[in-house]
This record gives structure tokens, sequence and C-alpha cells, in this order.
């Protein structure tokens, strides 16, 4: 049976993750309720050209794989897989608006055949000829989880060597305004928007494209092996433990084994009580992580948590700016991620120093 | 020694039918249900025809027994409404004492609510609800609690293969022994956004789609969702469960030629039949019917039929047709009611018409079969493919 290994990362996110080191330029910005995105240099990865009929989502994704890729020195993939909640809302609002407000006359199909789900990854298939196997998932919050499963599926059962596996989501104004109306987003009139020990509704939200190069053998940039990925649709807190601790299990380790956990905490006082349930027992002494401060909550935001926890193994060291609470460990070896989103969606992931 | 995966049970509604035996019943009699739109206010109902379930959303929701402050799109209602049938149709009664998944497949998921709302959420608080219902996972979220299923859920999208691809994804589960038994399927409902995506493409016929026809003027939009229910060869044989068919070989490759037109020598269609071949371990030969994606457009038409040619040989292409003269293009749903369609030709050895044919295409000596066709079947190869060259290719065997 194969090992799978990340080796090699882009991202583009709410932070300066590209040409920087980890997170040491980063920035909490808590008066946003929704935070921009930190822009690559477009034109470095992709024709202006090419790029001006190209939406974030698509550019993004194009850059953060173009960063895994270079890292790995890989240029071929027996996979690409993809993972996107929303898919690409910014050409799907404009063609949508374009057909209430013109009464369904003077449409062109430009964003119409930008809008399906499977853009990016076609996109990136496109751009370096890729015929191999191309998959997009679309499951809310385990839409990134789908495709490292699938990856680490294929790799375990040695079909294929190399895979491209990435999140991607994207945030659109008219988006952000359902959100901001359903609750989904915290209320504007809060003006300050902490995210841990939050005493309000909703999260802060973003957007972002995270990259992985996921290949059956370690090299001289490899940083984690991943050694497990589980997901499940529902869990009511108090299940939350148990299931963890079956899950460490199948992997012969016990909670004291995990070095450190990354949590996807959002704010949202309603939901983080799942994160509470662990982090105030079978957690409460190992070295806590929480990263959606940083890179705000989106569908695929658990890609950034993987960056982080990737990134976390390989400095063997946790930046102040992503400590939940104070413990330490002086070797991080095994590293448990764990998220959801609004109760659903949990997904669980275990990756180990290599 | 049994290959492929075993199917336990199926589920379907589409315009042709709300159950498998109507569904079998309307292939059988050649009973295409293409027809004006009725239950979309649209500017073109004039000028198209599509595959509706003439039912409506009420309509959906009262068979559901959906309270009245559900949030239910209507791909959400078919979809729920097909994979409970495919539950029922495995005799399974505790859902989750196995361990069971999901995967589902959308193309624009709750499109149809959130086309109908767009600028209304901000006027109307009861409409709020909906907001939650526009992505593709909360269609599978609500099919899961329809069928009780706590567990593994997942969603393909991939445009109009999707199914297909959760077909897949859900056999090669079911092989690795990550799950013992997986729903796979897809569900798509009609809106606006895609009758006029299609529309601006020109790709829509502007009366019956005619695949495989030398004048196909393009394809005509259809809504459904259907289910599968696959088990692993234990629960099989301890269960002493009814096979219907097998999941044999698949296959997925990228066409990587253009976003949405499919190269001129169909080289993904190509690769993706021939890896299906690889992984059931079949020679083109073995197959006894081709179920094509055949959406008559053009393109597609032109190109999976070179491909089939270049697997086949010209003079060696098996009994084929399109069913999307019956049903419409069901987009994300379309291989897994062709997927059930092929069950069918195989547990009843019918080769299903190509309905509308008249003149060969002049390109090649590809002629499907227009009539209603019986002989024995042990394999059939389903074809489908969508936007950004994603191709996928399965095969059924018969147990």
């Amino acid at each position: 049976m194969g090992k799978t290994y990340i080796n090699g990362i882009g991202c583009v996110s709410a932070q300066k993750t590209f040409d920087t080191v980890f997170l040491e330029e980063a920035v909490l910005n808590e008066s946003l309720n929704v935070l921009p995105l930190e822009l690559p240099t477009y034109k470095d990865y992709i024709s202006p050209i090419a790029a001006r009929r190209m939406s974030k989502a698509v550019k993004n994704g194009i850059v953060a794989s173009t960063i895994a890729m270079k890292e790995a020195h890989v240029d071929t993939f027996d996979a690409i897989i993809t993972g996107t909640g929303m898919g690409c809302i910014e050409d799907s609002d404009k063609f949508l608006k374009a057909i209430i407000d013109n009464n369904e006359e003077f449409l062109t199909p430009t964003s119409f055949i930008q809008s399906t789900h499977n853009t990016v990854g076609a996109q990136i298939a496109l751009g370096m000829t890729c015929k191999a196997y191309n998959f997009t998932y679309v499951n809310a919050a385990v839409s990134f989880e789908s495709a490292v499963f699938d990856a680490k599926m294929q790799i375990d059962a040695d079909e294929s060597k190399t895979i491209l596996v990435g999140g991607i989501d994207e945030m659109t104004d008219y988006t952000q305004r359902l959100f901001k109306l359903a609750g989904f987003i915290k209320n504007d009139e809060e003006g300050s928007f902490p995210i841990l020990n939050s005493k309000s509704k909703g999260t802060v939200f973003s957007e972002g494209a995270t990259f992985f190069v996921l290949e059956n053998k370690k090299s001289t940039s490899t940083y984690v092996e991943i050694v497990d990925i589980e997901m499940v649709n529902s869990l009511e807190v108090s299940e939350v433990e148990s299931k963890i601790i079956s899950f460490l299990k199948q992997n012969n380790l016990e909670v004291s084994d995990v070095d450190a956990v990354v949590l996807g905490i959002n704010g949202d006082m309603e939901f983080d009580n799942y994160y509470k349930s662990i982090s105030e027992s079978a957690f409460k002494n190992t070295p806590q992580v929480y990263y959606k401060h940083l890179s705000g909550e989106y569908n695929t935001a658990s890609a950034f948590g993987l960056f982080v926890g990737s990134k976390i193994i390989k400095a063997q060291q946790i930046p102040d700016i992503l400590k939940a609470n104070a413990i330490t460990k002086s070797e991080i070896k095994h590293l448990l991620l764990y998220n959801q989103y609004r109760g659903i969606d949990h997904s669980f992931t275990l990756i180990s120093k290599c | 020694m049994n290959i492929g995966v075993a199917i336990t049970g199926m589920g379907i509604i589409s315009a042709i039918g709300n159950s498998v035996d109507e569904t079998f019943d309307a292939l059988v009699k050649g009973e295409k249900a293409i027809t004006t739109v009725s239950n979309i206010p649209t500017v073109h109902a004039a000028v198209m025809k599509v595959g509706e379930i003439k039912k409506t959303n009420d309509e959906l929701a009262a068979e559901l027994g959906l309270s009245p402050d559900n949030n239910f799109s209507r791909t959400a209602m078919i979809g729920a409404l097909a994979a409970k049938q495919a539950v029922q149709n495995a005799g399974i009664s505790l859902i989750n004492e196995y361990k069971t998944g999901l995967i589902s497949a959308t193309s624009v998921g709750g499109m149809d609510t959130t086309e109908k709302h767009y600028y209304d959420y901000f006027d109307n608080p009861e409409l709020v609800k909906y907001i939650s219902a526009h992505d593709g996972g909360d269609v599978a979220q609500k099919i899961a609690e329809e069928i009780g299923l706590k567990g593994f859920v997942t969603t393909i999208s991939t445009a109009c293969s999707s199914a297909a691809n959760a077909i897949m994804l859900g056999a090669r589960m079911i092989k690795s022994g990550k799950l013992d038994r997986v729903i796979v399927g897809g569900t798509d409902a009609l809106a606006k956004f895609t009758i006029n995506g299609f529309k601006t493409l020109m790709i829509l016929s502007d009366t019956y789609n005619t695949p495989f026809d030398n004048d196909r003027k393009g394809l005509n939009l259809g809504e459904a969702a259907a289910f599968l229910v696959l088990e692993s060869d234990e629960i099989v044989a301890k269960e002493n469960k009814k096979v219907l068919a097998r999941v044999s070989g698949y296959g997925n490759a990228n066409d990587a030629f253009h976003q949405t037109a499919s190269s001129e020598n169909g080289e993904g269609a190509f690769l993706a039949m021939e890896k299906a071949f690889e992984v059931s371990g079949l020679k083109p030969s073995d197959i006894d019917y081709i179920n094509v994606h055949g959406t008559a457009t053009p393109n597609n038409d032109l190109s999976e039929g070179r491909a089939v040619i270049r697997i086949f040989g010209e003079e060696n292409v098996p009994d084929f047709s399109s069913t999307k003269p019956f049903t419409g293009h069901t987009l994300a749903a379309a291989a897994a009611i062709e997927a059930v369609f092929s069950i069918l030709a195989i547990q009843n050895g019918i080769v299903f018409p190509n309905l509308n044919f008249k003149t060969p295409m002049a390109e090649f000596n590809m002629v499907p079969q227009t009539a209603i066709k019986h002989k024995n079947i042990d394999h059939v190869l389903s074809n489908s493919f969508g936007f950004g060259g994603n191709c996928s290719t399965l095969i059924f065997s018969k147990n």
C-alpha cells in the first residue's frame, strides 16, 4: 500500500501566503467581517490577455497550483482533483444577473461556460494539456477533503503516483449580501469581529485557493505524510470525541500521541461548541491551533488549515498568531485537523512528520 | 469469480416516468416525453422543447411529506425521491447498519430556487431559508437526511459527466473496502440558468433532438434524478441479496482541448473508454450495447462517434443508441438515468431505440439502433461527457 506525501504547497489567501516562509507577515484584522484577499501579481503566472477573462477562482487556482508544482518540481499528474463549496460564483452570479435583468435576452455564453464547478480543474488541465483523471467535489465544507480522500485512495492502491489536489472558493458582492442576510456572516453593526471566544453568531468570511502536490514518494521538498482522512456528514457535539478516538485508534494512535490539534474555530457561537467539546476535554493538554481568524471562513478554508498544519510540522514550531492555548511540545510528530461548518460536514485529517 | 461491484437497488424519476417500472414501460413503448416547458416561466418556451417531470414543486413536496417550512430545491426533492426508491428497491431497512455512504452529483444544485428568488430575498424574510439551499452540498445533505444516512457524504460536479463519476467513486470505495454500501447517482432540475446557458451556446434544438443524425440541430434539456445502491460481495452473500447487475468497468479522462467543445478525434472519450476496458478486463468485442452520450449536438456526436470507431473499429461497432430523445439531456443526472437504462437493457435483453433518427452522418458509417431489439445482453458500455473536457465511461455487466 502506497503512502501519501505532501511535496508542494501553494496558497492564495487573505494573508501573504506566497513569497513568504510561514505567516511571518500575517496580520490579524478583527475590524472586518469579510477579509479581502492578499493578491498575488497575476501577470507573473498568467498572460494578461488570458487573465482578463478569468474569474478570481481560476486565477487564484492557477497561481496556487503553479507555486505548488514549482516547489515539488513536478509538471505532470496522474490526476487533478479539486474541491469547491460554492464553485465559480463570480461567473455564475454574472450570468444569472444578466438573465434576470435582461429578461433572458442579449446574453453571451462566456460567463455560463466558466460558471461550471469544474472550471478551475479543467483550466489547469487545459493549460498543461493534462488528459488524466479530473474530478471536482462540491460538498460544502468537505469539498476539499473529498479531493484529498480520493487522491489518497488512488495512491494507497498504487493507481497513481503524483496528484494535484486543491480547494478553491471565491466571494462575490451578491453572495456576501446574501450571507449577511442569512446570518452566516457576522452582523456589520458588531464593529469588531474576534474569532476566539466569540459571543455572537455567524463568522468572518473570505476566499482563497490552496493547492497541494501529493506523491507516493518522499522528496527533498516533503512536508508531511497524510496518514488518514475521514468525513462524516453529521455528528452531535457529544459524539465528536469518541469519533476522534476511534479515528486515531484505526491508525494505532491515542489522544496523547497527538502533538498538536488544528481546529476550524470560526467564531460562530452557535457551532464552535463542537471544537470546545474536545479542546476542553480530550485535548486540554495538547497544543491547540486555530487559523480562520487569518484565513476567514469559506467552504474550502480547511485547505488553508492543512497548509498551516503541514508548515507547523515542517518548521517544528507553531507561530504565536496561530496558538489557541499556551501548551507547547518539544516535538510535533502527529497532528490532527478537525473541521466542520454549521454542525455538518465534519472532517478529520491526520498528518505526520516523516 | 464475479467481476466488478454489485448493484442491488435503483430508483429514478425523469420525464418518462416516476419509477423504474414506468421508465421501462416508456422505453419499451418508444414513448418520448419531450414537450413544451410548463413549470418554468421562460421567454424561450415557444422555441424549445424539454424533458420535464410533470409535477409541481408542491406535488413533489407532498410526495416526500415535507413540512411547509422546508427549504428544498427542486433538485433536492427529485434527488430524494429517486434515492428513497433505490434504498427501498435494495431492501434496506437499517441504513446505518453497515458502513454506508452517499455520493451525489449535480451541476447547478439549488439554482432553481436561487433564480426564482434572486432579488426577493431582501424584501421577503420568508425566502431567506432558501439562501443555504443553493450549493451542491445542501442537496446531498438533504438526500442523506431523507434516507436517514449518517456517514460518508460527498458530491461530484463535473458538468454533464457528474453522475458517472459518482458511480465510479462509489465502485472504487466498495472495492477498496472504504465502504460496505453506497448510494450513488445524480440529480438536476431544469432551471432558467441552464436553459439560457445552452441557448447562448446555440446548441439547443428548436424541435426534437435527433442523435447521430446528419441533420441534428442540438439538444433538448431535461430534468431527472437517479440513484443506484452498490454493495460489497460480503453483504450480498450474507443477506442473499438479489444483484441487478454489476459495475464492471469505469474510466475518466480529460479531453484537455477546450472548455466546452470536444476534440475532433474524441481523445478524452477514447481514453475514458480505454481505461474502462482496462479496469473491467473486457474486450471491445464483449460489449453488446453502447448507450452513447449522444446529445445530438453537431460537435458531440461527431467527436463521440470517432472515439467509438477508434475503440471498436468502424465495422465492429456494437448496437448503439442514445436515449436522450426520450428524456432530454439531464446534465449531471444523465449518467445515472442512463445507468438505470443500461441495467434494464441487461435484465430484459433489450436494446432501446435511438428515436427520431433519419439520415446517417456523412462523416462515418455508424447507424444507431432505431427500433427496439431483443437479444441477450451481457455487457453495456455507457458514455458521459461534460464541460471542462470531462469524459467518463462506465461498463455494466450481467451478474
